[in-house]
């Protein structure tokens, strides 16, 4: 029964394979035949022909909705949920694939034991805040005296669930230097320097140390799963290295935003799955109906060399072969420019070229030639 | 660097296995191809350290596909 289907793996997507499977269920082998093999003839009708302009297609099918994106970001009030940038801002950082978007977040999704637990989560969520000491201390300096202050706020401290003694030992170990006396919440420093511009400098230094949590993450909020199974934490900042190897996460299933981080941490693959993903969230929050098929193209043009790619100048259309195409597309005189000097040669494979010296173009019946054999 | 074995089991990594030189010549034969016209994966790539693949494998990635369910994709490692 079964081995009906498995001789159309090859042949027809796993999609509809378990579509036919599912529609045909409780019928005879011969009508199962029938059906997958009516599939099959459909399948092949609509696949993409060679020639077709799928580029075109898949651009004119996100430009035309990408029309309606609002051109603004707006932050909501209110919601225990951070501000991602939407609509067009968001989706020329995904094309353009900044080093850092403008938001960076991650979604990090726990162990099964802690995660159902509300109060575990956001102890979780609290630790992997970064706080800067500025946040929960004062800091005095004295330079008459040569003399540095710093004054703990233990209801701020509380708050991070820190307590004095972390905090205090975190200092020391972060500055390699042992105070010169603790008096109730203040940790008095005397290192001794001789210029002021070194104590400047020892001051900034203490500014910059973290008492607690991982490095980049500035905050987490603890948010339900969609699923109803727990909760899960969403943060501002990225650091996919370190929250991976973190005790209590689940390290399948974390997530991040940032396109650059995940192709380094988890490769090319992985980068693509992300742009696609991003882009479709993009497009779904606005309420725009594309067919993932064009962004899954868009995706794989970025990612088919190894690297991800920009849209653009610096990405997948300045690096086109073709000389006419890049002076086509922008930075004309330059193109022709170093063409000329360089000498080199335009093999009028590509649409543009052919477009510009006044030829047929290599698309769809276009792409047909007459060979000899 | 991250242990392997977390890079492979992510949620957003597909399946990346290396195939034999019979199968790669078969798949370059099949759809007339040359080395360099397949998709490329850059060799310092963390999946490509993870498998232990070298320069010139190429690789059969099975990919979960919002279109087809499963789709299979090949990059050569350069």
């Amino acid at each position: 029964m079964s081995d009906i289907f498995e001789k159309y793996k090859g042949k027809l997507p796993k999609n509809i394979i378990e579509y036919v499977r599912k529609k045909t269920e409780g019928r005879s082998a011969k009508e199962i035949r029938k059906a997958l093999e009516m599939a099959l003839e459909e399948f092949q009708k609509n696949q993409a022909e060679p020639g077709e302009a799928v580029g075109i297609v898949a651009a004119q099918s996100i430009g035309e909705p990408g029309t309606q994106m609002t051109m603004r970001t707006f932050h909501y009030a209110g919601v225990a949920e951070l501000a991602v940038p939407q609509g067009l801002p968001r989706f020329i950082e995904i094309v353009d694939v900044r080093r850092e978007p403008s938001m960076p977040i991650m979604e990090i999704h726990l162990k099964e034991e802690i995660k159902t637990d509300e109060d575990k989560v956001i102890e979780f969520a609290e630790r992997l805040e970064n706080v800067p000491l500025e946040d929960v201390a004062e800091i005095d300096e004295d330079f008459a005296k040569r003399r540095i202050t710093i004054i703990f706020n233990e209801k701020a401290l509380n708050e991070h669930a820190l307590t004095l003694e972390e905090a205090m030992k975190k200092t020391e170990k972060e500055l390699r230097r042992k105070a010169k006396e603790k008096v109730d919440n203040a940790m008095i420093f005397e290192p001794g320097f001789a210029t002021l511009r070194s104590l400047r400098r020892f001051v900034d230094r203490i500014r910059e140390i973290k008492l607690c949590g991982i490095k980049g993450i500035k905050k987490a909020v603890v948010l339900p799963e969609p699923d109803g199974s727990g909760w899960y934490i969403q943060t501002e900042g990225t650091n996919l290295v370190d929250v991976l190897k973190l005790e209590g996460v689940d390290p399948t299933n974390v997530f991040s935003n940032n396109i650059k981080e995940i192709e380094k941490v988890l490769g090319i693959e992985a980068a693509r799955n992300v742009i696609i993903h991003e882009a479709k969230a993009v497009l779904d929050g606005q309420g725009l109906k594309v067919n993932p098929r064009h962004i899954m193209l868009v995706a794989d043009v970025m990612t088919y060399d190894g690297t991800v790619r920009p849209i653009g100048r610096q990405g997948v259309s300045g690096l086109k072969s073709s000389v006419f195409a890049r002076a086509a597309f922008e930075e004309t005189v330059k193109h022709l420019h170093t063409a000329s000097i360089k000498g080199h040669k335009d093999e009028l494979k590509g649409v543009t070229e052919n477009i510009i010296v006044g030829q047929p173009i290599p698309v769809g019946t276009g792409i047909v030639k007459l060979g000899m054999k | 660097m991250l242990d392997p074995s977390i890079i492979l089991n992510h949620k957003l990594v597909p399946k990346h296995e290396k195939i034999s030189k019979k199968e790669a010549e078969e798949l370059l034969k099949k759809y007339n191809l040359t080395k360099d016209q397949l998709p490329k994966i850059n060799e310092d790539d963390p999946v490509v350290k993870a498998i232990k693949a070298k320069k010139g494998d190429i690789l059969k990635i099975t990919r979960k596909s919002l279109t087809a369910g499963e789709a299979v994709s090949y990059r050569i490692v350069y």
